[in-house]
């Protein structure tokens, strides 16, 4: 079943990013390669206005689930441009073993 | 070259005769008296910050805080005629009086009394027993006796703060002094999305605060965060502040930005020209805000950030585009701290501006894990021992201010607390 709103069918294999926390988007990008975060930028960061022109129709408050959905994709997306657009790693360079856990965030 | 003016003694360290320009001695961070005695001189002593009123909005809101360094856990609570601290500890035997599953973890929610887990006795929100269990046979308890003893709080421009020194009568006001009345009128309250973090450092607390306290390190630590053709003219370029202030154990750094929005879309990542937001938060300000005196002080067109240092572990940063953040660094060892930072945002009329501040979030937390763990790295190498005295260079003056006041203190709790010792960083 889809999880997206029918206009962003072409992102549907990258679904499993829609991840509802910072620290389980964090969690993903630790656990995935560079390929794997690549294809899903270069998926997802061409349609940045085609999603937020579509979701700016809505109260936040009043998204629906899949809309929702396609606004956790966009936070993944910002979760995962430093590595692509500047570590080119899935790790802060020199970050060794540090972690700094998100323990608030706005509730959409 | 000097790219901003200095003041006329020819260094904003030297305009302020109290500090040295000699190197300096970091056995205030390594060692562990000297850490027992700042427990007690600072934070058994100072207006600590705990958070804000938006945390509490209605009667019967609590949180509680643990702070280790002075060996205690608050409940900070909103009762019907105002917002109240207590010591977390049930008058009956001691128990911690609000916690859930993990005692050391710390907790929020909203509660019309307090009850303890081990015998019931009951304290009602302003902190006074209400329920003791069997009653009876206790020896002529009288209830009005055995309230939650209470802590020192007080409020400035929404910012709860707690002093844990009994005798202590200077008002919160009066600590935090004119730098802070400087930033009255701020819309701090309008700023309800919140982004908080927190993370368990291997470093003293004042080396975090070191570390935020200059932007020295920034083209350099930080120098892959920009495009490349950025990062090489930002490192040649270094960095020096637009203005620096101290007053009294307080200070602040005022510096420049000029990323929100950049003067060329190619210094930025692309994400950041698309979203049109960064480091420096959303390009376009959520509303008109008048600045007060103490943000900006040289007026200056380049102006980015302004980050205030009250001590001693509460950092506010605010940001010319319209938000601000907060830093705490809670000791739990000579060598160990809670950091948490928080970053305040106007709410998001809608989903652009939304994903404008998780990009803003997101990019902080790069930024704060490569200075979390240079922290430990920095740590273990001063507990070596091998080198013990460090040049400071004029765009640290805050450092050198920061680790003389947190001394200060000491020595003075030296000379007034009988039996009191100094320790090897004081001799």
């Amino acid at each position: 079943m889809a999880k997206l709103p029918a206009d962003f069918a072409d992102l549907e294999p990258f679904t499993d990013w829609c991840l509802d926390t910072e620290d389980a988007r964090f969690a993903k990008r630790y656990a995935s390669n560079m390929d794997e975060m690549q294809a899903f930028y270069d998926a997802v960061f061409p349609r940045i206005q085609d999603a937020l022109t579509y979701l700016d129709k809505f109260e936040l408050e009043e998204l629906s689930e899949d809309a929702f959905n396609l606004l956790l994709l966009y936070y993944s997306l910002c979760t995962i441009s430093f590595p692509v657009e500047a570590w080119r790693q899935p790790r802060v360079p020199d970050a060794g073993a540090a972690h700094i856990s998100n323990v608030l965030a706005p509730a959409v | 070259m000097a790219h901003f003016p200095k003041p006329a003694e020819g260094s904003w360290t030297q305009h302020y005769p109290d500090l040295s320009t000699a190197d300096a001695s970091y056995e205030d961070s390594i060692s562990p008296e000297h850490y027992e005695l700042e427990r007690k001189a600072i934070f058994g002593k100072t207006w600590l910050n705990v958070g804000r009123v938006e945390q509490l909005p209605k009667v019967g809101s609590y949180f509680t805080k643990e702070i280790d360094a002075a060996r205690s856990s608050v409940i900070i609570v909103r009762a019907a005629d105002g917002i109240k601290a207590f010591h977390n500890v049930c008058r009956h035997r001691g128990n911690k009086l609000v916690w859930q599953d993990f005692p050391r973890e710390e907790v929020s929610g909203t509660a019309r009394q307090f009850t303890c887990k081990y015998h019931a006795w009951r304290y009602d929100l302003g902190g006074a027993c209400t329920f003791v269990q069997q009653e009876s046979e206790f020896f002529d308890l009288d209830k009005a006796k055995y309230s939650l003893a209470d802590v020192r709080l007080e409020i400035w421009q929404g910012f709860i703060f707690i002093n844990f020194d009994k005798e202590g009568t200077e008002s919160l006001v009066e600590y935090l002094g004119p730098l802070a009345a400087g930033l009255e009128g701020y819309p701090w309250g309008e700023m309800t999305s919140v982004f908080k973090y927190k993370s368990d450092i291997g470093a003293n607390w004042k080396l975090f605060i070191d570390a935020f306290a200059e932007f020295y390190h920034a083209p350099v630590l930080h120098n892959r965060q920009a495009v490349a053709e950025e990062s090489r003219k930002l490192q040649q370029y270094g960095y020096e502040a637009l203005y620096y202030q101290i007053e009294g154990p307080h200070s602040m750094v005022s510096s420049w930005g000029g990323m929100s929005p950049p003067k060329d879309p190619n210094m930025v990542k692309p994400i950041e020209r698309e979203l049109r937001t960064g480091l420096f938060g959303p390009w376009d300000k959520p509303f008109d805000i008048e600045l007060p005196p103490s943000l900006n002080p040289a007026r200056h067109k380049a102006w980015g950030v302004d980050s205030f240092v009250f001590f001693p572990n509460f950092m506010i940063l605010v940001w010319e585009p319209g938000w601000y953040l907060t830093y705490h660094y809670w000791p739990t060892a000579v060598n160990r701290h809670t950091f948490e930072a928080a970053l305040y945002f106007a709410p998001p009329k809608n989903a652009t501006e939304r994903l404008r501040q998780e990009l803003a979030a997101a990019t902080f937390k790069e930024y704060g894990l490569q200075d979390a763990n240079t922290l430990e790295a920095t740590q273990t190498m001063l507990e070596s021992r091998a080198v013990s005295e460090f040049p400071l260079n004029d765009q640290e003056i805050l450092l050198r201010h920061l680790h003389q006041t947190a001394r200060a203190f000491c020595a003075e709790y030296v000379k007034t607390t009988p039996g009191a010792k100094p320790s090897p960083a004081l001799v």
